[in-house]
């Protein structure tokens, strides 16, 4: 028997060529039943008819001179308008000599979130100070006056993509024990406590933030003591806290749920009172599961910040219509919504890209 | 042994959970009302002061701003009041029955009495809406029009925008999640950066970009895009043919109606036939008989039913027929975008969320791709795609109110012209929070009630 088995290796048969490799990728993937082949036509045209126009508009015609008589001798984009404008679209009528503050304050916060990504920094005590002074410390540089000895910068003189990032996280940091407020009274049986917080919850999520922020703009100083002058820029966040607590409450009260029911026994049974039971137990895994959508939400703060142009704040988003009347540049709104849409996008294409990162690294949010 | 044990004390009720519990509460309420009352004190203080007189006593003075585009408000008299009157007695006649039978027996109700109800719910409100068709009044919002007549005018802008935006949304979403679930590389890399570029983009950006941009790059009046006459772009909007009613409207109407309720009836019987005897039977051929040939029957019977009005280019502008804004266009095309992105996100992740074996499973019993996709995919995936879907669509009736940027008369661009006119600025925003409360609301109900007849029924 062992003879009949011939000494040489019979070489392995190669696969077919249509399934491996490219040629089988493409067959599979693009061209194989004829309708796929269609659809991928279909798809190179859309591809075509939206990119060709733009690259012929934003690279092929495009100038980059300072100048904007010269710019008006290319038909595409005139990017030196973004040269010389960015300045503004990042501060607003921040004045320029005093832009280095919100720069410094940017690299406060950059090297604050690098060290934090260093899992070794993250447990230090140290790292949590800096997190809770780092806003006192931003405001007060971006502020001025008091101890910092700088000149005063009023916030009718913040803009651009700063205004956008600071009422963000402002709006966010406030919202956040507001919210987590709201859940834990939805979440408990407290006879008035519990409508309240349903009741609030549901009317905020059942109107435009538009309407609050008209609220926060026009009806909240009729609401004040006269003579108490609330800043414009503070209404706004008034408005826009108001508004994602709500959405934040509801996400909270997911995650609330979702602790099961033997860790609010074990920690009865340990005999912690109620704020101890939740600050101790309850909170540190609830919130942990809701990080993801937390995320997600502060995306939504960051995207709906643009509204506060409606009510006269001259956020990322105005500032296009601000930098394009000026006459030197007139009309060049092309160039500045491509310019704030990149910002917006990369802003919030990272986050979002972050908080599925979070979710996939996390086994136990998992159903 | 006993001694052990203390004798029961009671609780001061400091340390009891319900007593601090209470006394939290009774500490809030506390600091609710004096919240309350110095607010309402400083409001009439500073309204006081400026001279406003509060109360919705303005609502009846006359507005005097122009709105461009007017939508006809039916006034709750005469005609409508009728319709109403009868779609409430209607509903409450197919609850009752409904009801009655439930309390019967424990079977769900059979076909007869579910046309029945039908008949009652729908068929008497049409048939009321008929007799009484001439004493309809729609009303027309001027510049002599009170303000409440300008809110209305807004408010069903807004609904507008909301229906068209909310139907195409979805079906653009549905096509790019397709677009995304297709095994070709290209197509759905292209759905998955649509999806991405669009979702991470502020709406309001989104729709700037359409109305400041996309929308002045077209051409002007006399350079307009003429699609043979039916289809008119240009930089004062877009411009379709109307149609207009005839004599035999009515008539066409009610057949195209009634054809459609003979073709449920018979998918009904060849259903009921093919459970009982397995016999499949054709329905195809006679619900297209009946499609065709009852609304051609009344065509013939009632003369023309529809006259197309095209638009026709008369001085400086369009006459005749649809005109559409190009805030309208901006709004409606923004809107969609924007949402449709979230959509496809949800409808995908919908279908992905029902498991493999269920695929498998409907393969292994010999059903084709359609009815995999029709019979066992889909109504499985309905369960994930609707709670999201529902606050989808509640977005788009909240983000219609962007419309203020761009300077679309909806609800909340008017009551903010309103608002800067009178000064009323607590009942303007209060009508307002009210007002979308109440679409919120019944816009949850409806995809409740859709959701609740989707979702898994357990036994």
């Amino acid at each position: 028997m062992a003879q009949d088995i011939p000494d040489k290796n019979i070489p392995d048969r190669q696969p077919p060529v249509s399934q491996v490799g490219v040629i089988g990728w493409m067959c599979k993937n693009l061209l194989c039943p004829w309708y796929n082949a269609v659809l991928t036509l279909v798809s190179c045209w859309a591809i075509w008819a939206a990119v060709a126009p733009f690259w012929e508009w934003a690279v092929t015609n495009a100038s980059i001179t300072l100048d904007p008589a010269a710019a008006k001798e290319h038909t595409g984009a005139a990017w030196g308008f973004i040269r010389d404008m960015w300045p503004v679209f990042m501060t607003g009528v921040y004045p320029a000599e005093e832009r280095w503050r919100p720069l410094i304050a940017l690299c406060i916060v950059v090297i604050l979130v690098s060290l934090s990504l260093v899992s070794s920094f993250r447990r230090s005590k140290w790292i949590r100070v800096l997190w809770f002074a780092s806003p006192i410390v931003v405001f007060a540089l971006v502020y001025g006056g008091g101890i910092t000895g700088l000149p005063v910068v009023g916030t009718h003189y913040w803009g651009g993509l700063m205004l956008t990032i600071m009422l963000s996280i402002i709006a966010m940091l406030a919202a956040f024990p507001i919210s987590v407020l709201l859940a834990l009274g939805r979440t408990s049986d407290m006879p008035i406590a519990k409508p309240f917080c349903v009741a609030y919850i549901e009317l905020i999520r059942g109107v435009p933030l538009i309407t609050l922020l008209f609220m926060a703009s026009v009806v909240l100083p009729l609401f004040l003591p006269s003579g108490m002058e609330l800043d414009k820029v503070l209404r706004a966040i008034v408005g826009i806290t108001m508004f994602f607590s709500a959405y934040l409450a509801e996400n909270i009260r997911g995650g609330l749920q979702g602790i099961s029911k033997g860790q609010y026994e074990a920690a009865d049974a340990l005999g912690m009172g109620y704020w101890k039971k939740t600050l101790v137990v309850i909170l540190p895994q609830a919130l942990r599961i809701v990080i993801p959508p937390m995320v997600n939400n502060f995306i939504g703060i960051l995207k709906d910040t643009s509204l506060v142009g409606i009510v006269g704040l001259v956020d990322l988003l105005q500032i296009a219509f601000a930098t394009t009347s000026n006459p030197k540049w007139f009309g060049r709104l092309e160039e500045a919504y491509v310019f704030i849409a990149f910002w917006y996008w990369i802003l919030c294409y990272a986050l979002s890209s972050y908080s599925q990162y979070l979710e996939r690294k996390m086994p136990s949010a998992s159903k | 042994m006993s001694e052990r044990l203390a004798p029961q004390e009671k609780v001061p009720f400091w340390r009891s959970p319900q007593g601090r519990a209470w006394t939290f509460q009774l500490c809030m309420v506390g600091a609710f009302l004096w919240l309350a009352v110095s607010v309402y004190s400083n409001t009439l203080a500073n309204l006081k002061t400026r001279g406003i007189s509060s109360g919705f006593g303005f609502l009846g003075n006359e507005a005097g701003f122009r709105i461009g585009e007017v939508t006809g408000i039916p006034l709750p008299q005469g005609g409508l009041l009728w319709f109403l009157v009868s779609l409430v007695a209607g509903l409450a006649v197919s609850q009752l029955i409904s009801r009655h039978l439930k309390s019967k027996s424990d079977r769900p109700m059979n076909s007869k009495w579910l046309s029945v109800c039908l008949l009652f719910s729908i068929g008497l409100p049409m048939l009321t809406l008929y007799i009484f068709r001439d004493s309809v009044e729609i009303a027309h919002y001027t510049e002599s029009s009170s303000y409440f007549m300008a809110l209305l005018t807004g408010l069903g802008n807004t609904l507008k925008v909301t229906v068209i935006g909310c139907v195409a949304s979805t079906i653009l979403g549905l096509l790019v999640a397709l677009g995304r679930l297709s095994p070709n590389w290209l197509l759905s890399n292209l759905s998955r950066w649509y999806v991405e570029i669009n979702r991470n983009l502020p709406v309001l950006l989104q729709l700037f970009f359409w109305y400041f941009i996309v929308l002045q790059q077209l051409p002007n009046v006399r350079q307009s895009i003429d699609v043979g006459g039916w289809l008119i772009l240009n930089k004062r909007g877009l411009y379709l043919p109307s149609l207009v009613p005839q004599q035999g409207a009515w008539i066409f109407c009610a057949a195209i109606v009634i054809s459609i309720a003979a073709i449920w009836v018979i998918r009904r019987r060849a259903r009921r036939i093919l459970d009982e005897t397995g016999v499949p039977v054709k329905i195809l051929f006679p619900s297209l008989a009946v499609l065709i040939g009852l609304p051609a029957l009344a065509w013939l019977l009632g003369g023309q039913p529809f006259t197309l009005d095209f638009p026709v280019l008369k001085g400086f502008n369009f006459k005749g027929g649809t005109g559409m804004t190009p805030e309208f266009t901006a709004l409606v095309l923004g809107l969609t975008v924007y949402v449709s992105a979230f959509n496809a996100e949800i409808i995908r992740s919908g279908i992905e969320a029902v498991s493999k074996g269920q695929r498998e499973a409907a393969r292994a019993l010999a059903m084709n791709e359609r009815q995999v996709m029709r019979i066992v995919i889909l109504p499985q995936a309905m369960r994930v795609i609707v709670p999201p879907m529902t606050s989808e669509y509640l977005a788009i009736a909240k983000n219609s109110s962007l419309a203020v940027a761009i300077g679309y008369p909806e609800f909340v661009s008017v009551g903010g012209t309103i608002l800067n006119q009178s000064g009323q600025a607590v009942e303007i925003v209060g009508i307002w929070m009210g007002v979308y409360l109440c679409i919120s609301l019944l816009i949850s109900f409806g995809m409740n009630i859709y959701n609740s007849k989707v979702a898994l029924v357990e036994r």
